[in-house]
């Protein structure tokens, strides 16, 4: 088990250190962040000593050796646009998305998981048929789309809700919410709705997928036969029986949730790290980059590695077969 | 007579008060970015120093007209050694915390933007050093004699000396250091707002300054500044009344943004003029031999293209067609210099032939992707022209942040600037910064390379002159040979666009795009 343990956290560790390479190697061809810094009046002189300070002029392997060696203390420096700390600056904005990602997935989890029973039960019927169908739009719809959408009927029309922003917040210590005001909450339904859309029908179509399977089982069969009510044979034991996939699913999704927000908080101008990221490519500011990227990489290294560690500990045969 | 100005000015806003004060007026502004940081040393960023005007104010400042205007100096000298400036300071003005605005201020001030680590030294490129007179009297020395020292103190602000020693912000932010600067969050001005409160990305909140030394022209009580990138959303936030100004209405929305009873939309061009560049080195990027040197050859391609057609299609009739390299608003332009060689397909082609390329030539045509106004289709369409009389452009598209390197590398051959003459707002500002030789400070965006030793010893003439009708003669003359000598091919001034809600009763409109909100009435 420890052997595995090392194995996976130094798979974890390649992971990320190569990442991070990559990260690296693509900002030799963002741009020149100099450019951007100085204004136009500025001279040569004043251009090459700016890049000198920031150890542009430096080589290649000396620049990531010296990201990296910051980069496991914590230190990604000091954001070129903002001039904030970079870790302070993400720190800003972590609550935003997160908050936005946590409640895309419970809305995903509460309209999905309804919905793909309905569909499994309901099997052949048009009712059925129309959310199949509907949840094929809904997964092939890209979600600027869907924002800009929401934003024409909801803020435009209807003028309910608002198109941007993240309304009045709270602050709890370092964490920022939205949740404990009116304007916070309002501000929040487009942007959640429009990220859990693809989420919803994924959960939809598994929970649908699994209940078929289990419906099919014996158990169920034996409790019709008992005289149970349908309700309780389908919620209580055919649902819970096919919970588990579902659940490892939206955790593992929650990364990937995180990495797609950028799209949706550039619609609604939601402060979050999505934004901070196309602010930082538009300026080229590469310590907020980097810092971004490996970041982004890191839960989804830390949740994937966790997942299986936890399927080491239930299931020995994953253990032996890693091992060997 | 200012004073006349502003007493009459008073009684307007008197007059037309009862309308208007029953409740607050806020302005939210929808920006297509947000400001860099409340530090406007911080960034060489107009947008940033713009907006940071209406907290922080330079001892002169441009009036409606873009004409400059006292601000908190009252008068200024040139001294009898030409090159000290003495300037006497407006009395009785207070900053934001309440400390008295002094000397003192104007001198901590100018070491701070001037400092080595500081984006904005070159803002001021003449200023030597400083020193205080008396309490409201302060001289700025030059490193020679200079005449557009005024145009340069618009963009400095004037910070409190006090303040900035307590918070330890005397130097600008130096980001090599890896440490933050008190500024960048905090400000303390003498302007018209105060900040009252800065979340980055999401909103920043100015509330009006009940002290300005000034008489307001403006009736706003509070701006809220929401940086909204997506253009889309920008417009559904002023449709549904969420904003009601922009300084950035996208083209492609202006009829629909028209059609909204409750939006206005105002339009007019720009300053900033669109032109094309030419490598002027021995050899094309390609290595071959370079024909962009034939005069006869850039001419060829000048004649090549029909702007009228572009301004009709491209610019959907919204542009200017410009034959100087400045617009007509700025100083030094001549309106004779103005007149565009004519569009004429044949000649080119003979032109091409004459100088020995019949059969045209391959070159790389650098442009960028969401750079000018419909650059990209601009660009598209000259390469289809120039393709039209034999000419085999490589069009070569990518983010500003991508073609600039190359641009500065010369790994171009042709390519795009757009130039507005910000933020001296003078002719002088392309003459020394694009046209001159590439040497010590001046052509630092001479990409191509050229040097042309007549324009050169003008420019630097223009460059001493203190009397203006001499110097602007100069520039002018300077203007002449560019033109003659198509180091520069002018295409248009591009338009811009604002909009705002109906509840906004005036917005002047600046042509350099800089939205100037104490002159704003709801």
């Amino acid at each position: 088990m420890l052997a595995f343990l090392v194995k996976r956290t130094a798979n974890a560790a390649l992971v990320m250190l190569t990442v991070a390479f990559m990260a690296f190697m693509i900002f030799r061809f963002v741009g020149d962040p100099v450019e951007m810094m100085l204004n136009e009046q500025a001279t040569q002189a004043e251009r090459a000593e700016l890049r000198e300070r920031l150890g542009l002029n430096d080589g290649f392997a000396m620049q990531f050796v010296r990201f990296v060696t910051n980069a496991l203390q914590g230190d990604f420096g000091i954001s070129y646009r903002n001039q904030q700390d970079v870790m302070k600056l993400i720190g800003e904005r972590f609550p935003a998305t997160f908050e936005l990602v946590i409640v895309a997935t419970i809305l995903s989890l509460v309209v999905g998981i309804p919905l793909g029973v309905i569909t499994a039960i309901h099997r052949d019927s048009w009712l059925s048929d129309t959310l199949q169908m509907t949840s094929i739009v809904g997964v092939s719809l890209p979600s600027f789309v869907v924002g800009i959408v929401l934003i024409l009927i909801f803020s435009i029309t209807l003028g309910v809700l608002p198109a941007f922003g993240r309304g009045d917040v709270v602050q709890l210590g370092w964490w920022s919410t939205g949740v404990l005001t009116p304007s916070g909450r309002a501000a929040l339904v487009l942007p959640a709705i429009s990220l859990s859309l693809f989420q919803i029908t994924l959960v939809m179509r598994l929970v649908r997928a699994e209940m078929l399977e289990v419906l099919r089982t014996d158990f169920i069969k034996f409790a019709r036969a008992r005289g149970l009510p349908a309700r309780l044979v389908n919620f209580r034991h055919a649902l819970r029986n096919c919970l588990m996939p579902v659940i490892t699913m939206t955790g593992m999704q929650i990364g990937n949730l995180i990495a797609f927000a950028l799209i949706t908080e550039t619609v609604f101008q939601w402060p979050g790290m999505g934004m901070l990221f196309i602010q930082a490519v538009t300026f080229v500011d590469i310590p907020v980059m980097a810092a971004y990227l490996v970041l982004v990489s890191f839960i989804f290294v830390a949740i994937n590695t966790v997942v299986d560690i936890t399927y080491a500990v239930v299931d020995p045969r994953l253990r032996e077969d890693a091992a060997r | 007579m200012k004073k006349f100005a502003a007493v009459a000015c008073a009684v307007a806003t008197l007059a037309a008060a009862p309308l208007v004060a029953t409740h607050a007026n806020t302005l939210k502004w929808g920006a297509n970015r947000d400001i860099g940081s409340l530090d406007p040393y911080s960034y060489g960023d107009s947008f940033t120093i713009n907006v940071l005007n209406h907290v922080y104010e330079g001892l002169v400042r441009y009036d409606r007209d873009l004409k400059i205007e006292p601000a908190l100096a009252t008068s200024w000298e040139v001294m009898a050694d030409g090159v000290t400036w003495r300037f006497k300071l407006r009395q009785g003005v207070k900053f934001h915390n309440g400390n008295p605005f002094t000397a003192d201020d104007v001198v901590a001030s100018l070491i701070r933007v001037s400092h080595e680590t500081s984006p904005l030294k070159g803002n001021l490129p003449a200023y030597a050093s400083s020193k205080v007179v008396d309490d409201h009297t302060v001289d700025i020395v030059l490193n020679g004699t200079y005449p557009l020292l005024l145009n340069d103190l618009t963009n400095i602000h004037i910070f409190d000396k006090e303040w900035l020693v307590a918070n330890n912000a005397e130097l600008p932010t130096d980001i090599g250091k890896k440490v933050e600067g008190y500024a960048t969050y905090n400000a303390n001005g003498t302007g018209p707002f105060k900040v009252e409160s800065r979340q980055p990305d999401a909103k920043t909140v100015f509330v009006v300054n009940p002290d300005w030394w000034d008489t307001p022209q403006h009736n706003l009580t509070r701006i809220e500044l929401n940086p909204i990138t997506s253009a889309a959303t920008r417009v559904a936030a002023l449709l549904s009344g969420e904003i009601n100004f922009t300084n950035e209405a996208p083209v492609q929305d202006l009829p629909r943004l028209a059609a909204s009873p409750s939006v206005k939309v105002l339009e007019r061009t720009d300053l900033r003029t669109i032109m094309l560049g030419f490598n002027r080195r021995a050899e094309l990027v390609d290595g071959g031999k370079n024909p962009l040197n034939d005069l006869r050859v850039r001419t060829a391609m000048y004649q090549a293209i029909n702007m009228d057609q572009i301004q009709k299609r491209v610019m959907r009739g919204k542009s200017r067609n410009a034959g100087a390299l400045v617009a007509p608003e700025i100083p030094g332009y001549a309106p004779e210099l103005d007149e565009r060689l004519p569009f004429d397909a044949d000649k080119a082609k003979a032109l091409l032939a004459e100088a020995g390329y019949p059969e045209g030539f391959e070159f790389v045509f650098n442009c960028m992707q969401g750079g000018y106004v419909n650059e990209e289709e601009i660009c598209q369409a000259i390469a289809a022209m120039w393709s039209r009389v034999g000419l085999k452009p490589k069009l070569d598209i990518a983010p500003r942040a991508v073609q600039t390197p190359k641009r500065t590398g010369g790994k171009t051959d042709v390519y795009t600037i757009g130039w507005a003459t910000l933020p001296m707002l003078d002719a002088y500002s392309p003459l020394i910064q694009i046209l001159h030789t590439k040497e010590g400070t001046a052509g630092v965006f001479n990409w191509g390379d050229w040097s042309y030793p007549e324009l050169d010893k003008l420019v630097q003439a223009a460059g001493k002159e203190l009397d203006t009708p001499k110097r602007l003669a100069l520039e002018t003359q300077a203007l002449k040979i560019a033109k003659d000598e198509i180091i520069l091919l002018p295409l248009h001034q591009q338009p811009m666009a604002w909009a705002v809600g109906n509840d906004v009763k005036e917005m002047p409109q600046f042509p350099d795009n800089k939205p100037r909100l104490w002159y704003t009435k709801m």
